[in-house]
């Protein structure tokens, strides 16, 4: 266990160098799905972290259980519970955002980010490294799905958690808040980092 | 005991001690957040009993007067052969007592889940006046649809006396609804709730009304 990474070295993995959708483009369904706006975007950013950090811990908790042929159906079930919790909560205290949200938190279940968490850190390591991985990777995960809906927002609308920031001259290019809007928004920005971090390690693009 | 932990059963003994101990939590989350989400579905269905009656505009006139319209719900029973289908019925009154209209909650298969919906009939239930999508979880993209606006409009203000018909290209016949490209599917079964409720609550709206007629409410 001693090469494996320390709950800070995770922790500040999880943010840039293996952000979850620039890096290890996992989770695009909702990345692509909810980020027409700020709100949803955040919302389900706090729903995937909410998921992530209990099932990383509980499967941390339980990791010398685990056999080897079962540790699948036992995350799954795990993220289930959870997952099912965040919907619950959500349409209890947030009604109109869950229905806004709709299918697409129930489907926190097959978001292969959490399942790759659990595997790759939570049934490897103990329940502080796990937890602050899971922050890592859920930060990352946030920050990805803001700086993509900040973009089609602003574009698309004009301003920003419904608040009109550009002039009233900005003609809205009403295809950023559909669905192309969300895979051009992702590629240039998957680009954007891709050569930032070319050029940061002297890499020639 | 080694024996029984070698068996697929006592392999498992995790997964189904897990099982139990997250179903009775989801139990509890449920027992503990149902009652508020169902006040969450009712609320809105008092909320958009106005709208899919009155129309957005009227609706919100009436709401900058200062007036409310008010919301009886009654529980009607239709026999259908061998099944008694359960509809709740909203009747509602202006202020002064005369009818506004009615509104029926109806439930019924979509293509991915259940699709739950409001439908307004006016007071006499000769015409539709309007559509609410309670609750749906259809193709995001196409069959979500079925919540837009500018669709659901095509059930406002229509005589209940032909059924709905959905068409791929509506030429302006009677009662005809645009499908929604992709969604045929969503777009029939929307359109089977609607007429289905309308028919079968038809002649109930009429008993409903002499009842209240008899100055009995």
């Amino acid at each position: 266990m001693a090469d494996q990474p320390t709950a800070t070295e995770r922790f500040l993995q999880g943010i840039l160098p293996e952000n979850p959708v620039y890096r290890q483009l996992l989770g695009l369904c909702p990345t692509l799905a909810v980020t027409n706006g700020m709100k949803p975007a955040i919302t389900m950013a706090c729903s995937v972290a909410f998921v992530l950090v209990c099932a990383n811990v509980v499967i941390s908790l339980l990791r010398n259980l685990l056999k080897p042929h079962l540790r699948i159906v036992i995350f799954t079930l795990t993220i289930a519970t959870f997952v099912t919790i965040a919907d619950r909560v959500l349409a209890a205290y947030l009604y109109q955002m869950s229905k806004t949200l709709g299918p697409y938190i129930p489907l926190i279940i097959v978001n292969c980010l959490i399942i790759c968490r659990c595997e790759v850190c939570a049934s490897k390591q103990g329940p502080f490294v796990a937890a602050s991985d899971a922050l890592g990777q859920s930060l990352g995960f946030g920050l990805a799905l803001a700086s993509i809906a900040a973009v089609r927002e602003l574009l698309g609308t004009g301003g920003l958690f419904g608040y009109q920031l550009l002039p009233a001259a900005w003609p809205d290019w009403v295809i950023m808040v559909l669905p192309p809007g969300a895979f051009i928004t992702l590629g240039l920005l998957l680009g954007l980092v891709n050569w930032y971090s070319a050029r940061k390690s002297g890499g020639s693009i | 005991m080694k024996a029984i932990l070698r068996t697929n059963l006592g392999q498992a003994w995790l997964v189904l001690l897990l099982a139990l101990i997250f179903g009775m939590s989801l139990a509890g989350v449920q027992a503990a957040l149902g009652p508020k989400i169902e006040e969450n579905k009712l609320k809105e269905t008092l909320e958009k009993v106005p709208v899919v009656i009155l129309g957005q505009q009227a609706a919100d006139e009436l709401t900058a007067k200062g007036e409310t319209l008010v919301i009886t719900p009654n529980t009607v029973a239709v026999e259908k052969g061998p099944v008694t289908k359960y509809y709740t019925l909203y009747k509602a009154d202006f202020k002064d007592g005369t009818p506004a209209g009615w509104v029926a909650k109806t439930k019924g298969q979509g293509y991915a889940d259940k699709i739950e919906l409001l439908v307004g009939m006016d007071a006499d239930a000769g015409k539709v006046t309007g559509l609410f999508i309670l609750d749906q979880k259809e193709t995001p993209g196409l069959g979500n649809k079925i919540v837009e606006d500018a669709w659901r409009a095509q059930y406002g203000n229509k005589d209940t006396a032909t059924p709905f018909k959905v068409v791929k290209l509506a030429t302006g016949g009677v009662n005809e609804i645009d499908a929604i490209s992709g969604a045929t599917i969503s777009s029939k079964a929307v359109t089977k709730l609607v007429n289905q409720a309308v028919s079968d609550l038809k002649p109930q709206v009429a008993q409903l009304k002499d009842s209240d007629g008899k100055g009995v409410q």
